[in-house]
């Protein structure tokens, strides 16, 4: 069985470092000050859950949250 | 009012965990063994030099005082012999505390957005391109002096509005703050004068005739109550974007040409496999994080265990963080495919870099269009590598062959 991945980004910890955005841009939206939030509702499409490990383990802030469902 | 303070003598460092000193020539010339002996010894060290300081010597230690703004001001952020007195409006949001810099910070992220950034690419791709045209044919080159050193400052310059051709204007400003002023107070504050008058007129003339660029941005910016930023925040936010936007990311392409230079399989790899850039790129920021910033005890506490005293400074070393080995495997080594980096290169916590996505970008843009034109290149033997003091270090002088060695 294939697991399902969702990701969030906790806005208290997101300083807007946006590596997040650079590595896995289908998965993360900045807003106007640059700062990240998960697209959508935070699910992870099939074959993208190398680039949500990617921006969790590249986040400064350990802000990233990926949730095996 | 302090005394304006003479240029002080220091003496040479001989117990770097009891005494250390980041002016040292020897730190200057290569620091990371020094940082690795230190951090051996304990996670929080301390000098009596500038009226008292720690350096924190861990990732750990750093991201605990970075993310620790009770205990920890931004009223002062270099480490220098004297404590000048604080100013208001000396530079916000980077000077700021909780609660100003909330909203000094807010009013300057929207400019530096990475979507901003891009479509200031174009004309940083052209400015690579004229700077190269300079000397190519020379078949030698000082990098630092004829390309690292312009391409921040022409980037800040088209930002800002303010005529590229001022470029020496603000690299000696900058000399004199970031180098000279932390042991001749008389630089610093001469330079700061001098900064200050010509934004001044800057700001006056644009209150005539409002332009399309960041002066005029912060100029029609309003505050939380909705009333215009007083002229001595817009001028202290103009100083910040000006120091703080180009010996940094001059230091960080310096540092990086000099890697590539003597690193023929990582230049090669990075012609071959273009699509690696944007990771090599965070590998260089790790490696050579040009950055140490500083932050003054406001409190007594404890970090990592150490009693950490109110009356010190806190030299905020994100480049001895990036050093440490039980936060990066390997980490005297620079591995620019690495594909876990968290590095601390534009600072932890609320005072993370505003210019981070501007500097990735002139950093990516640099080695890529240098790259294109001249693949080979290696260090003058003829020549010497000079590596600036102090807060900021990144290569000064960088003399370069280019071309295939015979």
């Amino acid at each position: 069985m294939t697991e399902r991945l969702r990701i969030h980004v906790d806005p208290d910890k997101c300083q807007g470092h946006a590596r997040c955005k650079a590595l896995a841009p289908e998965l993360f939206e900045l807003d106007e000050y640059g700062n990240a939030h998960e697209a959508g509702d935070g699910a992870v499409p099939p074959g993208l859950e190398d680039k949500a490990w990617l921006a969790k383990s590249n986040c400064p802030e350990i802000a990233i949250e990926v949730i095996e469902e | 009012m302090s005394d304006i303070s003479q240029p002080t003598a220091h003496p040479p460092v001989t117990d770097w965990v009891n005494d250390f000193d980041h002016t040292d020539p020897q730190w200057t010339e290569d620091p990371f063994p020094i940082w690795d002996e230190m951090r051996a010894v304990s996670p929080v060290v301390h000098t009596d030099r500038f009226l008292g300081c720690y350096m924190p010597t861990t990732y750990e230690a750093v991201r605990e005082i970075a993310h620790d703004t009770e205990h920890f001001s931004s009223r002062r952020i270099i480490v220098r012999n004297v404590r000048p007195e604080i100013a208001r409006n000396a530079a916000p949001p980077i000077t700021s505390d909780p609660p100003e810099h909330k909203p000094a910070k807010q009013l300057l992220l929207p400019p530096f957005t990475p979507d901003a950034m891009k479509k200031l690419e174009p004309r940083m791709r052209a400015i690579c391109n004229e700077l190269i045209d300079g000397f190519i044919a020379d078949g030698k080159v000082d990098a630092a002096a004829r390309y690292s050193k312009y391409i921040p400052v022409q980037a800040i310059a088209h930002m800002l509005g303010i005529p590229e051709s001022d470029s020496d204007l603000f690299i000696n400003w900058i000399h004199m703050i970031l180098e000279l002023g932390i042991k001749d107070e008389s630089k610093l504050l001469q330079a700061v004068q001098e900064m200050s008058a010509y934004f001044t007129a800057h700001i006056e003339a644009r209150k005539d005739t409002p332009t399309d660029d960041l002066i005029s941005y912060l100029m029609n910016a309003r505050n939380k109550d909705g009333q215009p930023l007083e002229d001595s925040h817009v001028l202290g936010s103009l100083r910040l974007l000006l120091i703080a936007g180009i010996d940094t990311t001059w230091s960080a392409i310096g540092s990086s040409l000099w890697h590539l230079a003597r690193t023929p399989v990582d230049r090669e790899r990075l012609i071959a496999e273009p699509e690696l850039m944007p990771t090599a790129v965070e590998e260089l920021l790790r490696a050579y994080s040009p950055v140490t910033m500083a932050r003054e005890v406001v409190k007594e506490t404890t970090i990592s265990g150490c009693p950490v005293k109110t009356g010190n400074m806190v030299l905020l070393s994100f480049p001895a963080a990036n050093r440490d080995p039980k936060m990066f495997p390997d980490a005297d080594k620079v591995v620019i495919d690495r594909r876990e980096n968290r590095h601390a290169a534009f600072g932890l916590g609320i005072h993370r870099c505003v210019g981070s996505n501007l500097a990735r970008m002139e950093m990516q843009v640099a080695l890529e269009e240098w790259l294109k034109r001249i693949p080979d290149f290696r260090l003058d033997p003829a020549g010497t590598v000079t590596w600036s003091q102090g807060t900021v270090r990144g290569p000064r002088q960088l003399p370069f062959l280019l071309g295939k060695a015979m």
